[in-house]
């Protein structure tokens, strides 16, 4: 374990008395506290910090040894035993305080301790467990559909239900499935965030679709018949003669499935993009200009 | 009809050793609800995870009641910024 600067952590210096201890680790917990820093790793980190150091320097045993042995202060009472023995053997044995590195991981003290919540109010103070997050990565398609999915959370698989329309960003609460709570504490809660990856050409907001479907001159203007894809399959599209570039079709029932509600399912807004044919030949070309004549122009 | 799950309050200051006064005054700032069965006091289970937050405010960062109801509020606050966040993100989607 390396040496964690706990004076440091606080803010505080050696000769600091159990007030400022008090008072300065209320200050920073109020600053770092993970219920005041939602979503927030670096606050958490810094709250487990500062409760370390806290939960050493408020007490007046674990700080003298602390201040006595640095880093080896848990092993204290190992090292006394062996001071005796050396000097009632003659020799002698110097005990370095090695200071100056931290690490921005708390040490394994603290880890025995934390569990979410710091104080001690009873004699065997019940700890609720860790809360977890974790991510989830899906594209559109599955997100599409309600399916199962087996998660690896602190080296336990938990198999859960992802319902259709899970949102990009949502977050749900897997309540218990967090770590274990301490003297019979309630487990802590698993918070999973869905990543939906965007489709290369269907786009989504909320439970519609939005996607641009190209349109030949030819069934623009005189109207016809086309299939389209969409997240469910081919749909067929009548397309009005006339047909001007950009208009918006809105399919309908054909969008994203909505969020816990099944069966219920946004719209697909399809916009026509035109496309100008190319590499015409002499006769088509001879066509358009006919036509273009015809047209007064 | 829907289950209510409860818990007494006196069961729920008796495991966290705290004074039941503490959960009258949340109750009167309005941060919970009390439901009330033959006179005796119950806190909703769905409400424990908030209560115990306010526990942590309250003795571990020494907060005083007024100063929760404001946390309170202003954490509700965060909550509807990152949501709004999202929603935008997901809206700047279908311009890239």
């Amino acid at each position: 374990m390396a040496f964690i600067d706990y004076y440091k952590i606080l803010g505080i210096d050696k000769s600091a008395s159990a007030k400022d201890v008090k008072n300065a680790y209320r200050k920073l917990a109020r600053k770092y506290h993970p219920d005041l820093n939602p979503n927030n790793q670096d606050a958490k980190t810094n709250f487990q910090q500062i409760n370390e150091a806290n939960e050493v320097l408020s007490d007046p045993e674990k700080r003298k040894k602390y201040d006595q042995y640095g880093k080896d202060w848990q092993h204290a009472d190992d090292f006394e035993k062996q001071k005796q023995q050396q000097s009632q053997s003659g020799g002698s044995q110097r005990v370095n305080y090695s200071g100056g590195a931290s690490e921005s991981d708390f040490s394994d003290f603290f880890e025995s301790m934390f569990g979410g919540a710091g104080a001690t109010r009873g004699r065997q103070p019940k700890y609720r467990g860790e809360d977890y997050t974790t991510e989830i990565h899906m594209d559109l398609i599955d997100a599409y559909k309600t399916h199962k999915q087996t998660l690896s959370v602190n080296g336990n698989n938990i198999r859960i239900t992802v319902p259709a329309g899970v949102e990009n960003g949502q977050i749900i609460k897997i309540s218990g499935h967090g770590g274990p709570g301490v003297n019979g504490g309630p487990n802590g809660d698993l918070y999973i965030t869905f990543t939906v990856a965007n489709h290369p050409t269907i786009k989504r907001l909320g439970n519609n679709l939005f996607c641009n479907v190209e349109l030949d001159l030819f069934t623009a203007v005189l109207g016809g018949e086309i299939t389209i894809d969409t997240l469910d399959g081919k749909v067929k599209l009548k397309v009005k003669p006339e047909t001007q570039q950009g208009t918006k079709v809105n399919l309908k029932g054909k969008g994203f499935p909505v969020y816990k509600n099944e069966g219920m399912f946004g719209d697909l807004q399809v916009t026509y993009i035109i496309k100008i044919p190319t590499n015409l030949t002499d006769k088509q070309k001879s066509l358009f200009e006919e036509l273009a004549k015809a047209s007064n122009r | 009809m829907q289950t209510e799950y409860l818990i007494t309050i006196d069961e729920f200051c008796t495991k966290h050793n705290i004074e039941v006064s503490f959960i009258n005054s949340l109750q009167q700032t309005g941060l919970i609800e009390i439901t009330t069965i033959e006179e005796v006091g119950f806190i909703q289970t769905e409400q424990i995870q908030q209560l115990e937050k306010f526990m942590r405010f309250y003795y571990e960062l020494d907060i005083n009641l007024e100063g929760i109801e404001t946390i309170s509020h202003l954490l509700q606050r965060v909550t509807d910024l990152q949501e709004e966040i999202t929603e935008l993100r997901n809206k700047l989607n279908l311009y890239e």
